[in-house]
């Protein structure tokens, strides 16, 4: 029995480092973006590996923790969720990536009256506090508090869905601002995925915490 | 009986009118003791017809008691009384005109270890039959193939059959038991860890063989492998102390069971 916690503890360790990283992933993603600073993009971009190095550590544990101890109830839903939100967090992590690898493509930083019509700042801080959300309500196993993330992914999704609007009216005012809208637009829509992504480890960890499928529901 | 509890349905076992006549066995306020020892605490539980219910629980929590009560097996221990009712397909099997061979002919039981007779496959299997006066041998051998071919033993020993039982493999030999139980035709099999003394290929065989003899039969099974009560039992039942802590379908006790203390027990945590 030890043994099992033992490797439940180190499975738990690994998913919150993983978690960590991809936090910290699009953290570093979104500076190089919003301060031009191709430094810290490449940076992320090479630190890409790392998350895949994870993503399959996870991935083996979680085989080695399912055919040795044979997990039911919470402890099996634990383990289900562990994959899945490796699974969300590797493709956060890859978004991340692709948001770095626009600053290293752009010779020139995006015009900043543009970003701040399109309130893409917000958008990222609610992506952020969304994260810190599902970090804690894994870490202290309280699902009241991944909860928290659907209401703050309203926001994410209103300011997605004024962007297509915003930018064909900025467009339209001034055609010199295409390309910055095209890049723009595309950082937005991932933030939008990465918000998903996020909403789906929320309901993973209400799944392992409270046993509750909440999949595919509206939630208000 | 469905209850929602937040968004998955939860088949919840009725316990009002517990003996009715509808259940295979139901049981009310079952209490047991040998001497001072409360064995059993005010059990109260309804079997339903052709399911496989598996009682787990930690050694000394009262299942294989429980499980004895059924064919009255426990009638043998001196210190042995009860209070409470049971009824199978609606009659109290402790009542004064309970004729107790003619119970323990509809309630078979298989035991841990292989306890094959040292006698012949075939008169092992016919040793039921001749005891309740069957002497037709045309009868006596269809029921004997007929047995066989139930347990998937047929095809191994139908050359055989005069050979010695105890000369047969483990797996095999509580097959021949498990046949020998069916030549009988009872409607409830009682079975106290079947595969505990077996490999995992004979203990495979036998489970496979568990969940082809629902279709005919009642099964109630006493295991202590937690993997071989969600593998093949329909309703699963939790003991603890005497208590009977939880009692649900065997899905619901090992994705979503109710009470913490049985969660901790399927999990490994204590026991």
């Amino acid at each position: 029995m030890e043994k099992s916690i033992q490797y439940k503890d180190a499975l738990k360790k690994s998913g919150l480092k993983m978690l960590n990283l991809c936090e910290n992933q699009l953290t570093n993603a979104y500076q190089s973006f919003s301060t031009f600073d191709t430094d810290l993009a490449e940076e992320v971009m090479h630190k890409e590996n790392r998350v895949n190095a994870l993503d399959i550590k996870i991935e083996e544990e979680c085989e080695q923790y399912l055919a040795l101890y044979k997990p039911v109830a919470r402890d099996l839903r634990f383990i289900m969720a562990i994959r899945n939100i490796n699974s969300d967090l590797e493709r956060i992590g890859d978004h991340a990536y692709s948001i770095a690898r626009n600053v290293t493509i752009k010779n020139t930083p995006v015009d900043s009256k543009l970003m701040e019509i399109l309130q893409i700042e917000k958008m990222f801080s609610a992506v952020m506090e969304m994260t810190q959300f599902v970090s804690e309500g894994f870490v202290n196993k309280n699902s009241k508090i991944a909860r928290k993330v659907f209401k703050k992914d309203k926001i994410v999704d209103v300011i997605n869905t004024n962007s297509y609007t915003i930018i064909a009216e900025e467009v339209t005012k001034n055609p010199k601002l295409i390309e910055d809208a095209l890049v723009l637009f595309s950082i937005i829509h991932k933030l939008e995925r990465v918000g998903d992504l996020i909403k789906n480890i929320a309901e993973k960890i209400i799944f392992y915490l409270d046993a509750e499928i909440i999949m595919h529901k509206k939630i208000k | 009986m469905t209850t929602t509890t937040k968004n998955r349905k939860i088949e919840k076992i009725p316990q009002e009118n517990i003996l009715d006549n509808a259940s295979k066995i139901s049981i009310k306020e079952m209490d047991i003791w040998y001497g001072a020892f409360h064995a059993i605490k005010e059990v109260s539980m309804k079997i339903n017809p052709n399911t496989v219910t598996a009682f787990i629980g930690p050694s000394g929590c009262g299942k294989s008691t429980f499980l004895r009560l059924f064919n009255r097996m426990n009638d043998y221990i001196e210190s042995f009384h009860f209070d409470g009712k049971i009824k199978i397909d609606g009659k109290n099997i402790y009542g004064k005109k309970t004729n107790i061979e003619e119970l323990r002919k509809k309630v078979g039981m298989v035991f841990q270890k292989p306890n094959p007779f040292p006698k012949s496959i075939f008169e092992n299997v016919a040793y039921g039959l001749r005891i309740q006066g069957i002497k037709d041998k045309k009868i006596i051998a269809e029921r004997v193939e007929n047995s066989l071919k139930q347990v998937a033993l047929w095809e191994e020993v139908k050359n055989d059959l005069k050979k010695s039982a105890l000369a047969l493999s483990g797996g095999q030999q509580q097959r021949l038991c498990i046949a020998r139980t069916l030549a009988v035709q009872p409607s409830v099999i009682l079975m106290d860890e079947p595969t505990s003394a077996l490999d995992p290929i004979s203990t495979a065989s036998i489970e496979d063989l568990i969940f082809k003899l629902k279709e005919k039969y009642t099964i109630i099974i006493v295991t202590h492998n937690m993997q071989q009560a969600s593998r093949i039992s329909d309703y699963t039942a939790f003991f603890y102390m005497g208590n009977l802590v939880e009692y649900n379908k065997t899905e619901l006790i090992f994705t979503k069971p109710e009470k913490k203390q049985t969660e901790n027990y399927i999990s490994g945590k204590f026991g």
